[in-house]
Formats: C-alpha cells, structure tokens, sequence
C-alpha cells in the first residue's frame, strides 16, 4: 500500500448527503477480478448517461476538477454495499483523501487499506471548505497526515487557513507506513495460535461442528 | 466497562487476541462466508504474496450475486459473470474451501445458506465480504460485513484489526398488529433512527415483539442493520435460536452440543449493562411499511402519502427529498396506495426464506397477479426452494401468475439478468432502494413479502390489511 504523508491537490466538491457505495461504482464494475481500472467506472451514473456521453455538469466532468485528489462531500459517505471497489474507483481516478462530517464504517475501513486518507471534520468546518471549492477559491489544499491539518491555498493567494483533524492513532500509522497489514498480523502468529488453542479447550464446538459433517 | 456486559462486550472481550495502540483490538474471527463478487481480489494477493489460508474448515463459499435464476442447464451466459463463479471455484479447490457449486441443492444466498447449515451459531464472530453479513446476528453473533481487504486478511490469519463499536439497545415491545411483519419493524425503525442512525454501534434489538420473533424474522430485522448504518445486529440467543439450530447439518451434536447450549445461554446482556443509546418502538403503532424514495429512511406507513419537500425545515433534507422523489417520478402529496407499479421481486436475504415464501402464497392462493405486471419469486437457496416445492408453494405462484425461479442474489441488485429498465417500477422485497440498484433508473419500493403480493394483485402499492 502506497504511504500517504502530505497531500497537496484540488478539492471537488460533492454536496450530497448519503452518497452509497452502489453511486461510487455501480454493480455492472464489481464483475471484475482485478483491483485496477476501475477509475473509469466511478459515479458512473452520475458521469455518463445512458449512451455513454460525458454528463457535462457533474463535478468530476467539470475542467476544474477532473484532476482533483480530494472530494469534499456529505455526511454518511460510504453507506449501503460493502465493496471495495468504491475505494479503488476513487483511488484510480486519482482521489486520496475524503472530508466529510461523517462516514460509513465499512467505507472507513475499507478507505484505510488501500492509502485513502477519510477526514471526518464538523459540519461547519466541511461547509466552508465546501463553499471554498465551489467557488474555487480554495480548490487547492494540502493534507498534512502527521500534523493532522488541511491548509487552504486561495486562487488570489491569500491564505486559507488551517482546520486540525482527529484520527484513530493505529489508523495514522499504517497510513504514514504503508503497512502491509497482514504482515503486520503474522508477527503475532503466536499470539493468534494461543488463542486457538484456549478457544479448542473452551469452546470445542467451534472446533468440531465443521468436521463431523465431513469437512470439505 | 462496568461489570455488567452487553452481549456484545461479552462476544467481543472473548475474542480479542491482542490489543494495539488507540483501543484498535485484533480480534479473532471464527466463520467467514465467501462469494464470488469480493473475494476474487483476496485470493490474488494471497497467491502474490505466497500466503496460505490459516483455516479452510472456517470458511464456507457460495456463488450467489453472478448466479442465473432461471435455467441452468446452459451455465451463465455473460462471460464476466461466468468468470467470476469459475474463479471462486477454482480458488476455493486450491485453497481447500467448502464450495456448495451452483449444481448443488444447498447453493443460495451467502446469508441464507450459512444459517441453514448450522455454520452460524450464538457467540461467534463472523464475516463476510459483504454488508448483510448482519443477518446471522439474529442468532447472538457478532457478525459484519467486510471489505475484501479484510477478506484476504482473515484468510490469511483468522483475524481482523478492529475498533470496539459502541452499544445501541432498540426495544420492540408489544404485539404486531395483523398484515405487520418483521420487515415493517425494521423499516419502522430506520425510518425513526435514519440512515446514519446506528452509526459505529452495534445495535441489540431488545423487547416482546424480538423475543417472540421466529429465527426467520429475526434474521430479517438484523440483515437490515446496516441500511441504519450499525456495524451489526444483535439478538440475544434463546429457547428459539436453540430450537433452529439443533440438528442443522454444521451445528454440534450430542456432548458437544449440550456444552455449546450451556455456553450460549449466558450470552444474554446483563441487566444493568451500559448502553451508549437507547430507542423503543411501540410493536402495535407500527403499520406496514413502503419505501418512496432512494434511501432506506426515505419510508412511511403504506396509509401516508409522498413527503413535500417544502415541508422540510432542514436545507439538506429538503433537497435529499426533492432529489429522491425527482427520481422515485413521485409528486408531493400523492397517497402511496396510488402509486402504480410494473414488477414485483419477492426473494433476497433480507426475505428468501421458506417463512417468506409461505406467507405469501397464503396471500397468492386463489389470486391473479394484475395483467400489467411482472412478477417474480426467488427462492433464497436450493433447500428453500426444495421445501416450497414439497409445500405445494410453487404452484400456487404459478397459478397466480407470478415466476418461480431458482435460487441466487437476483434482482435484489441485478448483477445477473434480473432487472429493472429505466424508470420501471418495483415492489420488492429486498433491502436497498438506492437509485440504480435494481437497474438503472429503475424506482425500488422497499416492503414486506406479503405487501408485495398485494401489490402485484392490486396493481399498485396497496395496504395488505385490505386484502382478508
């Protein structure tokens, strides 16, 4: 997984609450079975109509944002389907940090193995960096992960100001990392086989129900 | 915590397997359900990264999503659709997984199958690259959906990197009134709670109209949890839950089963356990339920009408209202027994289940489905569909007009060759009515089985209670 450290890039916004995985990238996309390429198909819906011509308004469509690493949106970004294709539509198009006031627990997850910095911040806060990309006043900003700040650069250059940020300290650190999460995991294979071991003593129908059926 | 732990506190204390900075735990996973759509990806990177899978007796595999529900014999036709089932199988036979293939009479939807057989039991963690994996929390499991990320993490180690979720009671108490099922509850309370309402919770459904729930029902309940934004759902295990399982072809037996039962009769939350949040429905004031727009909080009573969004107060919900009912093609005011409708989808893990089934071709028996519409029956899995059909359901379907169908994901979110066109409207009885989900510009109206059924007799969205 690539490291995320800074970021600096132009900010899209989507005002729209609720926006669901099955919105980021619609079912017809999830027949793949690879992680890649998925960029073309992301809002597909919202990009392209029925004949497959460019829905000029949209704002990923928008020159100004066609090339924009972050997405300033609604509460509750992420919520319906599981798939983890929303993440890597995002991430291919070129997206790598979403501020919204609040996200969808699997989106969340999903958003931190794969190098994509989530930014829960207060409504208020995300309303004026909202209004701030609308009018492309600051449609530039820089993400710093370790200071855990979003600094605005204004088109007149003035200053935008800062906004600091929480985040899950493990999360903060496998993102400034890169961590292979599972090499992470296998350090701790003792630990694991430990707890199997108290689980069989404890808990044998964990253990025995699969085979006395036959196993596979 | 204090001394008195919920049933979720109890799950998940008794499966942490080390603890990381910032309270993320890493937390034992005990079953994890595979199908085709999430798990292709996770395969490929334990295979890059020469990693095997730690327990193949864990897993349980199923093609569903992909899957055609109407004749077999030719295989599927669509090659990416074709692609993604082949490679599950092949997976699965290099890594040692279980697979029930779509020749098998126990191949179904991932949530069906899984309680079916007995591999869901009280008590477990369970996981799914898929959001409804909050089904089988009906039976007292910690049980959620996962991305494939993760997916390929619990292959790989029989765990996950977890953050505790908080604790959220909702209290049913009270009787149902008639024609008022499982589905109108959970409805019912997505609609009062909202769409983000159990965010980072857990929510334990609590209550008299819960407890005297069938397994059925309550899987219906909890496999909704998500589209109130929960983690998961929970129901204490009981009586009820022990009956259901006792015999299933995974569950434990003899000794074995005696010492699991004591077990799970103390999972029950503590009285006096903490709950960050609280809720309580009044079982006899919930009347059935219809979804009119493209979220599952957009609901209301089937006797309401179409929200104005000039009403709403709050600028954000009122152009989520005006955006919804622009593409729902719904006008302000408009009563919801109005609402014309062209098909009907009865299936999905949400209500695919032989209960489902039955109650609605009890309402089917001796009907027409209306001349302008299509409609359709999905069995949730092979065994459901073998049961319906010992039961005489099938003909009762048929004679009525409606489609029976062999079993799979379906038109629930029309990854096969189940779909809407274009502004076609449906009653369905599945989860998610977002835009697009049943096809593109397709219009989901979100009810019961049974109100289904009145709708594709009717014609339009219809108050069951109507129909004695």
């Amino acid at each position: 997984m690539e490291k995320f450290t800074t970021l600096t890039g132009i900010a899209a916004p989507l005002a729209m609450e609720n926006v669901d995985t099955d919105m980021i990238i619609p079912k017809q996309f999830l027949k793949t079975i690879k992680r890649t390429g998925l960029g073309a198909g992301l809002f597909y819906e919202h990009r392209f109509d029925e004949q497959g011509e460019e829905i000029a308004d949209f704002v990923l469509n928008r020159a100004l944002y066609n090339g924009a690493k972050i997405l300033v949106t609604g509460g509750n970004f992420g919520c319906g389907s599981s798939r983890e294709h929303a993440p890597w539509a995002l991430l291919d198009f070129g997206i790598r940090c979403i501020i919204a006031p609040s996200f969808a627990d699997i989106f969340h997850n999903n958003c931190f193995k794969n190098g994509i910095l989530p930014v829960t911040l207060p409504r208020e806060d995300v309303d004026r960096l909202m209004e701030g990309a609308e009018r492309g006043a600051n449609t530039t900003l820089t993400v710093d992960l370790e200071a855990q700040t979003i600094t605005g650069a204004s088109s007149d250059g003035g200053d935008g100001g800062s906004i600091s940020f929480h985040i899950d300290p493990f999360n903060k650190q496998c993102l400034l990392e890169g961590h292979d999460d599972i090499a992470l995991t296998l350090k701790r294979e003792d630990k694991i086989a430990g707890f199997e071991a108290g689980q069989k003593q404890d808990q044998p129908w964990q253990w025995t129900g699969q085979t006395q059926e036959g196993g596979t | 915590m204090s001394e008195f732990c919920t049933l979720f506190d109890k799950i998940w204390t008794s499966h942490v397997v080390d603890r990381s900075k910032g309270g993320t735990c890493l937390l034992y996973i005990d079953r994890h359900l595979v199908h085709e759509v999430t798990s292709p990806q996770a395969f490929e990177g334990l295979r890059d990264a020469g990693r095997t899978v730690r327990r193949a007796d864990a897993a349980l595999a199923v093609p569903d999503h992909n899957v055609p529900t109407t004749d077999r014999a030719e295989g599927i036709d669509d090659p990416e659709s074709r692609l993604q089932v082949d490679t599950l199988m092949r997976n699965c036979e290099e890594f040692g997984i279980r697979c029930f293939t779509m020749g098998d009479l126990r191949q179904g939807i991932v949530h069906i199958i899984g309680p079916e057989q007995g591999f869901t039991l009280p008590g477990m963690t369970i996981v799914c690259g898929d959001s409804h994996t909050s089904t089988h929390g009906a039976f007292g499991a910690l049980a959620f959906g996962i991305g494939t990320s993760e997916v390929e993490h619990v292959l790989a180690t029989q765990t996950l990197f977890q953050t505790p979720a908080k604790n959220m009671r909702i209290t049913v108490d009270g009787e149902l009134g008639p024609g008022v099922t499982a589905k109108d509850v959970i409805l019912a309370i997505i609609g009062k709670i909202g769409t983000a309402g159990g965010t980072g919770h857990v929510i334990e459904y609590a209550g008299s109209a819960i407890a005297g729930m069938s397994m059925e029902e309550r899987m219906t309940v909890c496999n909704m949890s998500i589209e109130a934004g929960a983690r998961a759902g929970l129901i204490a295990p009981d009586k009820t839950t022990f009956d259901y399982l006792s015999g299933r072809p995974l569950a434990p037996k003899g000794a074995v089963w005696e010492q699991a039962v004591a077990h799970w009769r103390t999972l029950p939350s503590d009285e006096g356990a903490h709950y960050h949040c609280e809720e309580n429905l009044d079982a006899a004031g919930i009347a059935p339920q219809v979804s009119w727009g493209t979220s599952p909080e957009q609901v209301a009573p089937i006797t309401g009408t179409v929200p104005d969004p000039a009403a709403q107060s709050n600028p954000a919900h009122r152009e989520a209202v005006e955006r919804a009912l622009d593409y729902m093609g719904l006008a302000p005011g408009a009563r919801l027994t109005e609402v014309a409708i062209d098909h009907v989808f009865i299936g999905s893990c949400t209500n695919g289940r032989i209960e489902d089934l039955r109650a609605a071709a009890a309402l089917a028996e001796g009907r027409k489905v209306a001349a302008t519409i299509t409609a359709m029956v999905v069995p949730g899995s092979g065994l459901v569909k073998e049961q319906a059909e010992e039961e005489g359901l099938d003909r009762v379907f048929l004679e009525a007009g409606f489609q029976w169908h062999e079993p799979g994901c379906s038109m629930c979110l029309a990854m096969n060759a189940d779909k809407l066109e274009p502004k076609e409207r449906c009653a369905s009885t599945s989860n998610r009515n977002f835009e697009g989900r049943q096809g593109r510009g397709g219009r989901t109206h979100l009810m019961s089985p049974q109100m289904a059924v009145a709708a594709a007799v009717s014609g339009h969205l219809c108050d069951v209670r109507e129909m004695a």
